[in-house]
């Protein structure tokens, strides 16, 4: 189990050394010489000469790639151009928040999406699971911007219940997290749904009928556990999407997490900032995929040992 | 003829189909059956003859598009179909227990084996200390032959070989001691020697724990084996029954007698003699043949035999046979 995880962290190392790798690649293609954008309009060539030398600007690329890659190994991502405060401490700043909004966002899906697949799965075909279904692909499909804007009207706006933007204490963000976990709820439910089915015509089913247990035990005792498997991969592996999806919702909620400073930087031209953020971003994403498969590899013992008995 | 041996289970005009898109197959159509205390009885039969869904009936266990459309199922007196859920809940497993043809995917992977045989005995003994269910489920082991019990419990099925999960599926179905256990094919998926060890298994068990068993099978050496009364079924009827040794000397029905045929024999040298099989395919159940439902693939088939169903022909006590040949005046 432990070499295990060590198998998956060592793999992972190259992944965030190319992410960090293109984003670097990518940020110093585009135009725009961060120089010129600090100082606007006082632009003094004595200065940008002196200021480039500085900030190592004339050094060869790759140079500047593994100095880059030295300085954020030791958690120095850098000073933002535009804020002029250290990028570690602003994403360390943003951090909690987007914890808080991802963290929040996905136990509503799950509560939304788990009992409604499980629902579904048991009284297929019947009314109630159309109108799951319905629901979870209303959620699928309608874009984040649009249930956020549209929910921001109906319960800020002309139901008052909750703050329409800000963040300044739990009630804030309600409203987020119904609007960004509804998007994966569907995901979560249509999955279990057919995952239950599938499980449901194991032979051990039948085995577990003819031993005599009722008909819900069977469901949550035997098949539950192997259907709700692969939904614990896409839980864990949600992070990704909850995190891209957290950087609409956040700029709609008006929330300082991490997908604020994204969009923020991007529209500054501030390298340092959004560099910092994709690569913080990785982590997560890489994070949530390991933990995903040590939970199943906890779950289904068939991967957790590969001995065999004579 | 002194005393009247009691019937333990008695199927009567059992009619199961199943309502497919395509039409209605008719997977047990009109099969009495009667399994007397303490025997073991076979059910023998081509591929897809309704060997399985007879068995899965009598569990009330058929699924989806099939449903159980008419006759009795009357065991220990008790009418199952009549029976309501609750009860057949306390009957399966407890007082009918079954084992399956796929030892391979008939436990559930993410539980150890021990515990899922343990699940049975509590289900049914709610007093039971989950301590005193794991002694048992021990001993259970040890009695069907499982090397190594105590470590084997905690054991998970992917870590066992085919023949050891059928003992644990065998475990498993008689923890409780039913009164009747059905086997369906119990051996197919396991080799041959394999296959006689679990068989001989099946057979002591019988004895020392006085259970009644339905083996169903397509293979006529199992019965040979171990049964003492057979049923013969082709195409979701019964074609003929007997006792083991009656069947094998003088079988009646054509179909019977191909079987026959067409087992392999240790005292004939097989190098010499061409394996005999069955002339024709199963019938496709969705529109069966009019008439006697084998008249197409018999070699023996006369007029009648195209147009109208046999009746029941009892030739003695023990045998009876569904053929014209044996209907005459
Ligand atoms: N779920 C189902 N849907 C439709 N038809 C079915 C279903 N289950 C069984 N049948 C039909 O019922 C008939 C009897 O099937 P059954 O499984 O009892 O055969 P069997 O004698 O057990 O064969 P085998 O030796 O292959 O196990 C077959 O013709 C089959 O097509
Ligand atoms: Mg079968």
């Amino acid at each position: 189990m432990k070499r295990y995880i060590l198998k998956k962290l060592i793999v992972s190392v190259p992944v965030i050394i190319g992410v960090a790798l293109i984003t670097f690649l990518l940020l110093n293609v585009v135009p725009g010489d961060p120089i010129t954008l600090m100082m606007k309009e006082h632009i003094n060539p004595d200065v940008v000469k002196r200021v480039s030398a500085e900030m190592h600007l004339n050094d060869p690329a790759y140079f500047r790639f593994i100095h880059f890659l030295w300085n954020a190994l030791r958690g120095d991502f850098g000073i933002s151009y535009k804020l002029n405060r250290p990028v570690s401490e602003l994403l360390l700043e943003a951090f909690p928040n987007t914890l808080a909004l991802a963290v929040a966002a996905a136990v509503v899906s799950w509560i939304i999406g788990i009992p409604a697949g499980i629902l579904s799965a048991i009284k297929r075909y019947s009314f109630l699971d159309n109108f799951f279904m319905g629901f979870s692909l209303l959620g699928v499909s309608m874009p984040v911007f649009w249930t956020g804007l549209l929910f921001q009207y109906i319960f800020s706006l002309k139901l008052g219940f909750f703050p329409i933007s800000g963040f300044d204490g739990p009630e804030y963000l309600i409203m987020p997290a119904i609007v960004l976990g509804w998007s994966s709820a569907g995901t979560i439910a249509r999955l279990t749904r057919s995952n239950l089915l599938d499980v449901m015509r194991n032979d051990y089913i039948r085995t577990a009928r003819s031993k005599g247990i009722k008909e819900l035990k069977v469901v949550t005792n035997h098949a539950l556990k192997n259907s709700l498997l692969p939904v614990v991969t896409v839980m864990a592996l949600q992070v990704s999407g909850l995190l891209s999806g957290a950087v609409i919702t956040e700029s709609i909620f008006g929330i300082p997490g991490i997908g604020r400073v994204a969009v923020d930087a991007i529209q500054n031209r501030d390298m340092p900032l959004l560099q910092g953020s994709v690569i913080l971003t990785t982590i997560l994403v890489v994070v949530g995929n390991l933990v995903a498969d040590i939970l199943y590899s906890y779950l289904d013992p068939r991967i957790k040992y590969n001995k065999k008995e004579a | 003829m002194v005393d009247t041996i009691q019937p333990l289970l008695e199927i009567k005009h059992l009619k199961t189909q199943f309502f497919t898109s395509k039409g209605i197959v008719p997977g047990a159509d009109d099969v009495s059956l009667t399994i007397d205390k303490g025997k073991i009885v076979g059910v023998v039969g081509e591929s897809g003859c309704g060997k399985s869904v007879t068995a899965l009936s009598i569990m009330q266990l058929i699924s989806e598009p099939g449903k159980i459309v008419g006759g009795e199922i009357l065991f220990d007196g008790r009418d199952l179909l009549k029976s309501s859920k609750q009860q057949m809940y306390t009957i399966r497993g407890n007082e009918i227990s079954m084992i399956f043809q796929e030892p391979m995917t008939s436990l559930n992977p993410v539980y150890p084996v021990g515990k899922q045989v343990a699940e049975t005995l509590l289900i049914h003994n709610s007093h039971l200390s989950k301590e005193a269910a794991k002694k048992a489920v021990i001993n259970m082991f040890e009695l069907v032959g499982i090397p190594d019990a105590k470590r084997r419990f905690q054991v998970y099925p992917h870590q066992l070989s085919g023949g050891l999960r059928q003992r644990i599926m065998i475990a498993m179905a008689l923890i409780c001691k039913p009164k009747l256990l059905i086997a369906d094919e119990p051996t197919t998926a396991l080799d041959v020697t394999i296959e006689a060890q679990i068989l001989q298994l099946l057979k002591d068990l019988q004895e020392e724990i006085d259970t009644s068993i339905m083996i169903i099978t397509h293979n006529l050496g199992v019965v040979a084996e171990v049964c003492d009364d057979v049923y013969v079924m082709y195409a979701g009827k019964v074609v003929e029954h007997s006792d083991v040794f009656e069947l094998f000397d003088h079988p009646k029905h054509p179909y019977t007698k191909g079987l026959l045929k067409s087992m392999p024999r240790s005292d004939v040298d097989e190098q010499r003699r061409k394996l005999y099989s069955i002339k024709g395919m199963v019938p496709n159940m969705l529109r069966p043949p009019q008439g006697c439902r084998f008249h197409p693939r018999c070699s023996e088939a006369m007029d009648i035999c195209k147009k109208t169903e046999p009746t029941v022909v009892t030739i003695n006590e023990q045998h009876c046979v569904s053929c014209w040949k044996y209907n005459e005046r």
